[in-house]
């Protein structure tokens, strides 16, 4: 029942695409001049609004590119959006030009033909791009084969305010510990909120002893094998959780809130440089620093994606180059800005490139690239869809 | 007054705007909660949804919950608005009442809802007031109040907003009962004022209130922006769901919010036939204890019970909006600081082409849907048809909006014409007309119609009287129409974001997806630029009037 759209869509005949690839730039370019963009992004968080808003002025004023950010509540219903129009026959000049995705929802758009593309790879600021140290070729262990580009590196950290715990925090063990000693001082978003899924997922990838068998689908055998120690956590958590488990923030922001109202301790965050900026945005008391789990966290790529029917096609891949450049990249991170990592290699910039990112202060409550470590891989989008799934049955309904 | 041909024909384009979508989405519906569902490659009929609906694990408390928070908030909102007017009416408190209708009426249902929140969660203005001197408490208490399983939250918000409702739909069917005369006979055989007007008046008053009543039954039972920021989340009410599988990427999940809506209907047809029932009951028993000869002199001791939810509705409501616009100029704001670190513009200034933006969007569309209703309405009106078009202007109130919109939506996608400003203005225009409808129809026909007479003797056409007589004369409650209308129109949340198709942004659809981001200062600054545009044209309604008649008082009627 719940795949049959996607494979009703599997089965519809391959759509060919009217727009040219971009193996010629100068062409995209002069194409692109006067096209107006519609980026679908989630919309909750002021930073990111306020990021597009500058790419938007910056693409105008280079390119001639007109940029409106719709505020998604969720990237689902842009999705969804693509989707209606697909089965709806409307194969061109569709509501959307470009989206802000990964994991699951890339997944599902790859695999019904949804997507504009190969693309990314062709973009002229791919070459800046560290395509060896960074997970930018594949998106939760599915191959991205340039049909959607990166433009930030996500790592989760755990944030928590100096004022109230004593130091970080290393293990999921730690935490149930810690939670049990503070009963009611942590949360994590409810899911199937994305963040929220990141949590079941950290603390799965933390709790399991072999790991491996994650970057494979889940099958009925190994899911009931490798979520056992999972499930056990949090029967023993939920009763510590903030409002005993019975209610949950419904975002990562609204989690956020929770510290500055001095409601909870600790909080996921999947943005290293998150607090810094919150910190800076009165979002957040300026005693909120950050940590990791001593045996690493999940890190993964945003990336942007062009829907098959886009109008704009040449205006996007031209956003999505301009979302490369060193100059995006670097306001990008500035947490007084956004804080997101780059995916850019630095050593593959000019002088003056690479001496724009070293002049960043990373910010007081941003950990340095050595101290986040290397990140780990999320795991196939089969574990996460069924994880929120159980979660649901298991705790989302109380009564 | 004759029907004009031309004239009636308006009355056939009101009927066509309220029943012909409710119907067209209740098909758009049906089909799909039956399994018909081509756009998924789905072919019925099959009982699949509905079976899917009910293995749905959160199933029979999301239903209870939409059943006990719509009941509760009707209850107490009647009650309420009852007690108020029975106690001050005659009073200098009843004006005050009068008076601060408006206001209260015009602010957007998340707006009311988010300032009440603000108010009364742990870490909240008032427990920041009292804390930590009179409470002990230098962190929030771990106590569920936003968003508790029961839905008191929700229901609270509900009542704030259904209040003032129901007062002014009191208010308007006074008049015709003459209380005045009903109390001094009761007052002169030794009834005190609260039984005299439990006796005499109210049955008369519901018989006209009825309708209204059943609206804000059906609305509690099923509303959305509110439940998704009061209401509880382990599960959420009915509607909540029904939207979120709406919305799922998944475009199977829409037979299951098919079934759901269906479900919805099913439950408000039911409350409403048991709310029914329960009138009959009341009439019997009020009928025994009415002619007893008992005094009920306790009946009198309630007065302060009216007093205080009167005072406390309209201090909610102010220390609402203060709090509110405290948040939208906030620096850091710690608990349990009273106020915050610091004041600045900085959250206005950064938000201020996205408010520019949604502004103009939501002045358009309500400036279109209210000026399309007007036309409808006086037209309509202007043939004077006769009173069944009551049930017909309550029948876009009392179906759900959960229940029709999603099937319009599912039509309007699969015609490829669910997109652009035009359709979200035609659903607005759904919800208007009612209220542009019940606000205009009684001056309209309290209006003198001597005055058209002497117009028709002067060999003047029905048209020329309407223009240069009945529209200036009744310029106080056509504005006072259009300010009502506006005011639905700016809080509309489901029909401008399931029929604009996610394009189309108006202050309260940018208010509700920053309360998923929980930024306070930028739900704030929303908020309030949402109020405002509720409000400003009620200013106008209140202060345009006495302009235009600086020069032709005598046009000012009655």
């Amino acid at each position: 029942m719940r795949f049959l759209s996607l494979a009703a869509a599997l089965l519809a005949p391959a759509f060919a695409s009217a727009q040219a690839l971009p193996t010629d730039w100068n062409a995209v370019v002069d194409e692109a001049r006067g096209q107006t963009v519609y980026w679908n992004a989630w919309g909750g968080s002021t930073a990111t609004n306020d990021f597009i808003a500058w790419v938007g002025e910056r693409v105008q004023d280079d390119y001639g590119v007109t940029l409106e950010h719709v505020k998604l509540s969720d990237t689902a219903d842009a999705v969804t959006r693509v989707l209606s129009e697909q089965q709806a026959g409307l194969t061109s000049g569709g509501a959307i030009d470009l989206i802000w995705i990964n994991g699951a929802n890339f997944a599902s758009m790859k695999d019904a033909g949804l997507l504009f593309g190969p693309f990314a790879e062709s973009l002229p600021n791919r070459e800046l791009v560290d395509v060896e140290g960074k997970t930018v070729t594949t998106d939760f262990t599915v191959p991205v084969d340039g049909m959607e580009s990166p433009w930030a590196m996500a790592q989760v950290v755990f944030m928590y305010d100096t004022a109230d715990v004593d130091g970080p925090v290393g293990s999921m063990a730690a935490l149930l510990e810690w939670a049990m000693s503070h009963p009611g001082r942590f949360t994590y978003p409810q899911p199937p909120d994305f963040l929220g899924t990141t949590f079941l997922k950290q603390a799965l990838v933390d709790l399991a002893d072999a790991t491996e068998v994650l970057a494979q689908p889940a099958t009925d055998e190994t899911y009931a094998d490798v979520t056992a120690p999972l499930w056990a956590f949090l029967d023993q958590l939920t009763p510590h959780l903030w409002r005993d488990g019975r209610a949950y923030p419904a975002t990562g922001p609204a989690q956020m809130q929770l510290i500055a109202d001095g409601e909870v301790d600790i909080a996921i965050s999947f943005s290293p440089g998150e607090a810094t900026t919150a910190i800076a945005n009165n979002q957040l008391p300026d005693t909120v620093r950050t940590f990791v789990l001593d045996r690493g966290t999940i890190g993964n790529a945003s990336f942007v994606a062009i829907p098959f029917n886009s109008g704009a096609t040449s205006g996007a891949m031209v956003v999505a180059n301009f979302l490369l450049s060193p100059e995006a990249q670097a306001r990008a991170q500035d947490p007084a800005v956004l804080g997101y990592g780059t995916v850019l290699n630095m050593d593959a910039l000019s002088d003056t490139d690479r001496a724009m990112f070293e002049a960043l202060d990373l910010g007081i409550a941003t950990l340095s690239p050595a101290e986040l470590g290397q990140a780990i891989a999320e795991p196939h989008p089969s574990w996460m869809t069924r994880i929120a799934e159980d979660w649901q049955t298991r705790y989302g309904v109380l009564q | 007054m004759r029907a004009e041909p031309v004239l009636g024909f308006f009355s056939v384009g009101m009927i066509a705007v309220l029943a012909g979508p409710v119907l067209a989405g209740l098909i758009g519906v049906l089909l799909p909660a039956f399994g018909h569902f081509p756009q998924a490659g789905l072919t019925g009929p099959t009982f699949q949804p509905f079976r899917d609906l009910f293995d749905w694990p959160g199933i029979g408390p999301s239903i209870r919950l939409s059943v006990t928070t719509g009941l509760i908030a009707t209850l107490a909102s009647l009650i309420l608005s009852l007690v108020i007017v029975a106690t001050t009416q005659g009073t200098r408190g009843f004006a005050a009442v009068q008076a601060m209708l408006a206001p209260l009426l015009s602010v957007p249902h998340a707006a009311a809802a988010f300032s009440l929140a603000f108010l009364i969660a742990p870490s909240g203005f008032v427990a920041r007031a009292l804390s930590p001197w009179a409470t002990g408490w230098d962190r929030p208490p771990d106590v569920l109040i936003v968003g508790d399983p029961q839905g008191f939250a929700l229901v609270a918000g509900l009542v704030i907003k259904e209040v003032p409702f129901l007062l002014l739909m009191i208010l308007a069917a006074l008049p015709q009962v003459r209380p005045s005369q009903t109390l001094l006979s009761a007052a002169a055989l030794g009834y005190g004022r609260v039984s005299a007007w439990f006796f005499c008046v109210f049955p008369n008053i519901y018989r006209q209130i009825r309708l209204p009543i059943y609206a804000v039954l059906a609305f509690s039972m099923s509303v959305v922006d509110v439940a998704l920021i009061l209401g509880p989340t382990t599960p959420s009410s009915l509607s909540v769901n029904i939207v979120r599988w709406m919305s799922d990427p998944d475009i199977s999940l829409r037979t299951r919010a098919a079934a759901g809506a269906v479900v919805q209907l099913g439950l408000v047809l039911s409350v409403v036939a048991a709310w029914w029932l329960a009138e009959r009951l009341c009439a019997v028993i009020g009928r025994q204890v009415g002619p007893s000869g008992r005094r009920h002199g306790w009946a009198e001791r309630i007065w302060p019970i009216g007093a205080f939810a009167g005072m406390a509705l309209v201090v909610t409501g102010v220390t609402g909006a203060g709090v509110l616009g405290l948040w939208s100029v906030a620096g850091f704001w710690g608990f349990p600081d009273v106020l915050p670190d610091g004041v600045s513009l900085r959250g206005w200034r950064r938000h201020a082409s996205d408010l520019g933006k949604a502004l103009s969007d939501t002045v358009v569309i309500a400036f279109l849907a209210t000026a399309a209703a007007l036309v409808l309405v006086v037209s309509a009106l202007q043939s004077d048809r006769p009173k069944s078009a009551r049930w017909l202007v309550y029948l876009p109130l009392i179906i759900p909006q959960t229940v029709f919109l999603p099937g319009l939506q599912t039509l309007l996608i699969g015609a490829n014409a669910d997109r652009g400003i035009g359709p979200v203005i035609a659903a607005h225009l759904i919800f208007v007309l009612p209220y542009v409808y019940l606000t205009l129809v009684d001056p309209w026909r309290a209006w003198d119609s001597r005055y058209a007479s002497v117009g028709a003797a002067l060999g003047r056409s029905p048209m020329a009287v309407l223009f240069t007589l009945r529209l200036p004369m009744l310029l106080r409650p056509v504005l006072t129409a259009v300010a009502v209308g506006t005011a639905v129109s700016v809080g509309q949340y489901l029909p401008t974001l399931l029929i604009g198709g996610g394009r189309v942004s108006t202050l309260t659809t940018e208010a509700l997806a920053l309360a998923s981001g929980g930024d306070r200062q930028a739900i704030a600054v929303f908020a309030i630029m949402q109020t405002l545009a509720a409000l400003a044209p009620f200013a106008i309604a209140l202060g345009l009037p006495a302009l235009v008649w600086r020069n032709r008082r005598g046009l000012s009627n009655g």
